[in-house]
């Protein structure tokens, strides 16, 4: 199975994850994995179909930038994974995946004597299988416990309780109590009740940990953004290196291209583009000039720049930005997950009823060896197995069914907070909109002249036709072989096709009437047929209004937030239907959200600009496009991908399912603890009893969660 | 009950087997891509 991951001369020298939508078939693993190192550089490549990810090892001298483009030319959307590469929420994994192994094993054979055991063995056998069953269970409770008794171990240290000090007290209590009574010969050992507890509590654990990732340090990655040194210009003319830091308000800064630039200023010198990414998310660079404000934190590509600095150090956007969410994260309390709310209440309870028992057998004058075995069955009894799974197995349920429609989870409690959440504020440009400038109208209808217009489009570097070639190439068009193919800068491509001239360009050079259209167009032309005129501008996600729509009927307000004038705003607002802020600064969306929150309401934030960055993070919870920025992946709790804003409304209506069935699985956990608490306690409980007990309520719990399977359809 | 002399060490072995190739498998990395390895069957190589 390693025969599909191709190598070339390359030496890997790094390897980058990028996550890939599109992904359906074998045969798209094939197309990836094969064509990924044709490209110079890429020593081979990696599918992980579950989590549609490719990982790519490649030259270091080989961009990210360059392999996504390469991965989008076979055909599938691709953004570079950020945020990732957790090793210790891995090696959690790993551990308890281990751990959960050996208690299988072990729960698997001494459920094999156990079996021996009830269906009647008697005397010296049932001693022998006692002891055997002891050979195997005390060695695997000590290896599988471990992840329990540590944390239980730690919470005690720290004067507190935790789930784990019951589950701790409970298992050596029954180990030790099973090897008293294999020692004297009795009829009742415990030892497979141990070993299945342990296994079904390390099923949830496992879970849970698959759905934990730890928050990544998104206000660092933001800074490692900026430059820490920059090519100063002082007044004489010299040129000199200066610390970033260093900068003030008037000085001349020098920025090679290529490089990053250190400051918010304003071109005084030069003409170039610039790629924004860090800023909007949008890779398509833009051209500046003289008088062009630029960002800290952006790169410039084509020439070299004369900048005049505006602002420096902490009082760039990136700095204000990052300042911005360090506070969001201070601000906003600490969700309690509902599974650890359910265990604060569970353990004192626990606790209480095994004790009580105790006392009570004693009071009633029964043998302090009876009284024991009474509670150690009681603690057996009410462990919290079907509890355990009963949250994270919904959530693994319903993540993998969100993922199927392309939206990716990145923490378990973004599904309970989704589901509370009243109140939706979505970002404009690049959210509710694409965020790239595409054609909206006028596109040739015909196979064939679409194949014309692409090849012409493919011979200019131009943004619009870049975007038409594009929009083109995502539709399987062809392009049609043209000769003299000639870019002339300023008024577009022209080249032959057989005996007719066609032209893509100016509509006046193109000779084209433009009619009542104004905006950004662009004519297309074949010989002495009628031009087409095409409009360009950033459209609106097809699905926007009916997802909009449904988040309405769902109960959640929709509002837009917007840095764009008041016309756009309410231009779109008035399309889809609601109203919202326009010029707002990242600093006025954090404000909105943070009185919103102030006042109740549970705020779903959805962004892809770094401007939205404190925003998502001081809201209830956040939801990004894969298309976003770094920045905006870092503070997003849910990821979605592709052109449409229906994942939003879905992974809301999964959410709300998933926690309905989180609800039922908490109501079936407890009402068995409810009837089988009774039989513990009055002394009726024998291993058998227990072991059908507690795997009839974990199935059950399990059973019910697999509904979720088919949530997301 | 020399049978299950014979009989209880086979089955434990069997099982430590089983345990060891489970290990084995994890810490190779073949449960990273359950539903991709269901897929690559229908790869050809070529």
């Amino acid at each position: 199975m390693t025969a599909a991951a191709a190598t070339t001369d390359a030496v890997a020298g790094t390897t980058s994850i990028f996550t890939v939508d599109g992904v359906h078939c074998a045969g798209c693993i094939a197309k990836l994995e094969k064509g990924l190192p044709q490209l110079g550089g890429v020593v081979s490549a990696r599918v992980n179909f579950s989590s549609k990810r490719v990982r790519v090892e490649h030259a270091a001298n080989l961009a990210d930038e360059d392999i996504q483009a390469a991965i989008v030319r076979l055909g599938f959307e691709a953004q570079p994974l950020v945020g990732e590469g957790d090793a210790a929420v891995h090696d959690e994994s790993r551990r308890l995946l281990t751990a959960l192994a050996v208690a299988g094993f072990a729960a698997m054979n001494v459920m094999l004597l156990s079996v021996s055991i009830w269906s009647g063995a008697t005397g010296p056998t049932r001693t022998l299988f006692h002891w055997l069953s002891a050979a195997i269970a005390l060695p695997a409770i000590a290896y599988a416990g471990q992840p329990f008794f540590i944390s239980a171990w730690r919470a005690l240290r720290h004067g507190r309780t935790n789930m784990d000090v019951p589950i701790s007290i409970g298992v050596t209590l029954t180990a030790a109590m099973s090897l008293y009574e294999t020692a004297i010969g009795g009829t009742h050992a415990y030892f497979d009740g141990a070993v299945m507890l342990l296994f079904f509590l390390l099923a949830g654990r496992f879970l849970d940990s698959a759905m934990r990732v730890r928050a990544a340090d998104g206000v660092a990655a933001l800074m490692r953004r900026v430059p820490t040194d920059v090519l100063v210009r002082l007044p004489d003319g010299s040129t000199q290196r200066r610390l970033a830091a260093e900068l003030a308000p008037g000085m001349r800064l020098m920025v090679a291209a290529g490089e990053r630039i250190g400051a918010d200023g304003v071109i005084e010198i030069g003409r170039s583009s610039v790629d924004r990414s860090l800023v909007t998310g949008e890779s398509v660079a833009i051209a500046v000039e003289a008088g062009d404000t630029v960002l800290a934190g952006t790169v410039n590509l084509t020439g070299p720049l004369t900048i005049r600095v505006t602002a420096a150090g902490e009082a760039t956007m990136v700095a204000d930005i990052a300042r911005l969410m360090e506070n969001a994260t201070q601000g906003k309390s600490r969700y309690v997950r509902i599974a650890d709310r359910a265990s604060r209440l569970y353990a004192p309870a626990v606790h209480t009823l095994a004790l009580l028992s105790l006392t009570g057998w004693l009071i009633a004058g029964a043998g302090l060896h009876h009284a024991i075995t009474i509670a150690v069955a009681v603690l057996i009894i009410t462990c919290p197995c079907a509890l355990g799974l009963a949250v994270p197995i919904s959530q693994v349920v319903a993540a993998g069914a969100l993922m199927r429609r392309g939206v990716l989870i990145k923490d378990g409690s973004a599904l309970e907070r989704l589901a509370e959440a009243d109140m939706v504020l979505l970002d404009k440009t690049g959210t509710v909109t694409l965020g790239r400038v595409g054609p909206l109208s006028g596109l040739p209808e015909d196979p064939f002249e679409r194949g014309v217009l692409l090849s012409l489009a493919q011979a200019s570097r131009h943004p619009l036709s870049r975007a038409i070639a594009d929009l083109l190439e995502r539709r399987g068009v062809l392009p049609v072989t043209l000769s003299d193919r000639v870019e002339r800068p300023g008024l577009g491509v022209s080249a032959r096709l057989g005996e007719r001239v066609v032209r893509l360009g100016r509509p006046d050079w193109v000779d084209a009437t433009l009619g009542e259209r104004d905006g950004t167009v662009a004519a297309f032309r074949i010989g002495a047929g009628e031009a087409l005129i095409m409009t360009f501008g950033d459209a609106l996600r097809p699905d926007a209004a009916p997802a909009i729509a449904r988040l309405r009927e769902q109960g959640l307000t929709p509002r837009l937030l917007s840095g764009d004038s008041a016309l756009v705003v309410e231009a779109i607002g008035e399309v889809l239907g609601i109203e919202g802020g326009a010029r707002m600064a990242p600093a006025d969306k954090y404000r909105v959200v943070d009185e919103l929150a102030g006042g109740g309401g549970k705020v779903l934030m959805v962004g892809d600009g770094l401007n939205d960055g404190p925003a998502m993070k001081r809201a209830w919870v956040a939801m990004a496009p894969a298309s976003g920025t770094d920045v905006s992946q870092l503070a997003a709790d849910l990821v979605f991908f592709g052109d449409r804003l229906m994942p939003v409304p879905l992974a809301v209506a999964v959410a709300r399912r998933t926690m309905r069935v989180v609800r039922q699985n908490f109501v079936l956990a407890i009402a068995y603890n409810v009837l089988a608490v009774p039989l513990a306690i009055a002394g009726l409980v024998t291993p058998l009893v227990a072991a059908l007990a507690m795997s009839g309520s974990s199935l059950l719990v399990v059973a019910n969660a697999l509904r979720l399977r088919g949530a997301a359809k | 009950m020399t049978g299950l002399a014979v009989l209880i060490p086979i089955a434990l072995a069997l099982g430590l087997a089983g345990l060891a190739a489970f290990f084995w498998a994890a810490r190779s990395g073949q449960f990273e891509d359950l539903d991709g390895a269901a897929l690559r069957i229908l790869i050809d190589d070529d």
